[in-house]
């Protein structure tokens, strides 16, 4: 598989696999609930065998905290760059299929949500409407939808004036078939190439809500984690420090494998 | 009462400061189960009026007249519906078919949308409109981006013919193809013709196909018809200049 022989997507789906298969697999490893006190409060990581990365200062253990909000990271990344490329593809669609005034008003309000910095959105989104997950995900990708959505309409744009588009009205289609049936599924390729971009910006996002104490509050995350910590930063810099590296190690495998699947596209691009 | 009746058809486009006519005051009819050949020069307007006959492009003035329905002054959802008794099969066949749909969706298609088939009758109609134009049937799963150009125009014809037209523009249907294939593919139209008498608007710039499929010709310069005529007396007798040199430039081949 071509997709394999480089050494970066290599990496980035080694990581993403062991995290994938660390957050499916956390209720067998760690059944017993994160949030209940396993050990002596601010157990310090690589004392006790049993509790490899310590304790929290409620006597939480750190590794299972870790393993449950990994789940939370990647199924909010996931969600909200499906959520985000999904409304992205079908905005850009429209606009460039359909032209004319939809499209400066559709384009217009893209316009208006890019000029807003999407972590704000986020905010202001979940502080109204109030902190669950669905709420989370569909607020990180109110402010992540844009970029999909131009470089849907790019693309679209070129692919409405080809000859099969002019075939499929020839047999009298519908135009809204036309544009999501013909056209959408050929423009695709390139928006998805900025999904990794996305799934990455959306992980810290929701680290970032976390950290504000805008997440999830029923669900463990690692923003969660890292806010707990900031607390006693000076004594215990572990339980900031643990699910931050956990985070760059996501985003990083998210980067990398994003990284090789573009390489690997553009390379058989260049033998077709 | 012919079967398409174009009258005084004008399309201008405008090129940096000066408006060039594609198609000016063209006016032409065709007959059921005839084939009018339109030639003229490359860039004298022949896919422009290909595409204005269909209504794919907007003309600038002019009438459409299809079994007497005036095709300008249908609704959207009218005309969809009149279109699958005017098809049109395009020039270039790799990029005229969707290249991710499959064989069997992009004849079904029309279907679809012109038939109240249910969908075990849409699957046998696409198995034998396969076999009239000489596929195999179980190409109808592969998809378009696996086949060869000439079984991709092969594929446009079947599905031209899936909703049953009475009229078919063929914008230089057979000029991408090569020598071998546009032999069958010529073949083919004619048998199709012989078994379905569905008429042929005939867009070529080669005179060997037009003395061989059309019985009228039309010849274009400059988005104008300057000459029509039956097919045997225009191609061996041309009286515009552009017929003439239309003429004197086509390849001539010994006879075999």
């Amino acid at each position: 598989m071509t997709l394999l022989r480089t050494p970066t997507a290599l990496l980035g789906f080694a990581i993403l696999f062991a995290l994938a298969l660390v957050a499916l697999l956390a209720p067998l490893l760690f059944p017993a609930d994160p949030l209940s006190i396993a050990g002596p409060a601010l157990l310090r990581p690589f004392q006790d065998a049993s509790l490899p990365l310590g304790t929290d200062r409620l006597g939480r253990d750190v590794l299972a905290e870790l393993v449950h909000g990994a789940r939370t990271s990647l199924l909010v990344g996931l969600a909200a760059a499906a959520t985000s490329i999904i409304i992205g593809s079908v905005v850009g669609t429209l606009a460039g299929f359909l032209g004319g005034i939809l499209d400066e008003v559709l384009m217009r309000v893209t316009d208006a949500f890019q000029t807003v910095p999407g972590f704000l959105l986020a905010l202001a989104f979940v502080s109204v409407v109030g902190p669950s997950l669905p709420v989370v995900v569909f607020a990180i990708a109110l402010g992540a939808w844009t970029g999909p959505a131009r470089v849907a309409r790019a693309e679209v744009l070129s692919i409405r004036e080809r000859d099969y588009v002019a075939g499929a009205r020839a047999i009298g289609m519908h135009p809204l078939k036309i544009a999501f049936r013909e056209v959408l599924p050929n423009a695709l390729p390139p928006v998805l190439a900025l999904s990794s971009v996305i799934v990455a910006a959306a992980v810290l996002t929701e680290a970032a809500l976390s950290f504000l104490g805008l997440g999830d509050p029923n669900r463990i995350t690692w923003g969660g984690m890292i806010a707990e910590g900031r607390t006693i930063l000076r004594f215990a810099p572990y339980l900031s420090i643990i699910p931050g590296i956990a985070l760059v190690l996501t985003v990083l495998g998210v980067y990398l494998a994003g990284e090789g699947v573009v390489e690997a596209s553009a390379a058989r691009k260049v033998r077709a | 009462m012919p079967l398409l009746a174009v009258s005084g058809l004008t399309k201008r486009y405008r090129r940096g400061d000066t408006l060039v006519s594609a198609a000016d005051d063209v006016s032409f009819t065709i007959e059921p189960a005839e084939t009018l050949a339109l030639v003229g020069p490359s860039g004298s307007g022949k896919s422009t009026i290909a595409r204005l006959v269909t209504r794919l492009i907007e003309p600038d003035a002019g009438t459409i007249l299809l079994e007497g329905t005036n095709l300008r002054a249908l609704k959207p959802s009218a005309l969809r519906a009149m279109r699958g008794r005017l098809q049109i099969v395009f020039q270039d066949p790799l990029a005229a078919l969707n290249p991710r749909a499959t064989v069997g969706r992009v004849i079904e298609d029309p279907l679809k949308i012109h038939t109240r088939f249910s969908r075990g009758e849409r699957r046998s109609r696409v198995a034998s409109l396969l076999e009239r134009v000489r596929l195999d049937p179980a190409l109808a799963s592969r998809p378009i981006h696996e086949i060869s150009g000439g079984q991709r125009q092969r594929v446009a014809i079947a599905r031209a013919l899936a909703s049953s037209p009475t009229l078919i523009v063929l914008d230089e249907a057979v000029s991408a193809l090569d020598v071998s294939v546009r032999a069958e593919i010529l073949q083919l139209l004619k048998r199709i013709q012989r078994e379905t008498r569905v008429a042929y608007f005939f867009i070529t710039h080669d005179l060997g196909v037009v003395r061989a499929m059309a019985d009228r010709v039309a010849v274009l310069d400059g988005g104008r018809i300057v000459e029509t005529g039956l097919a045997s007396e225009v191609v061996s007798n041309p009286q515009s200049e552009i017929g003439k040199a239309l003429v004197a430039a086509a390849p001539r081949l010994p006879r075999s």
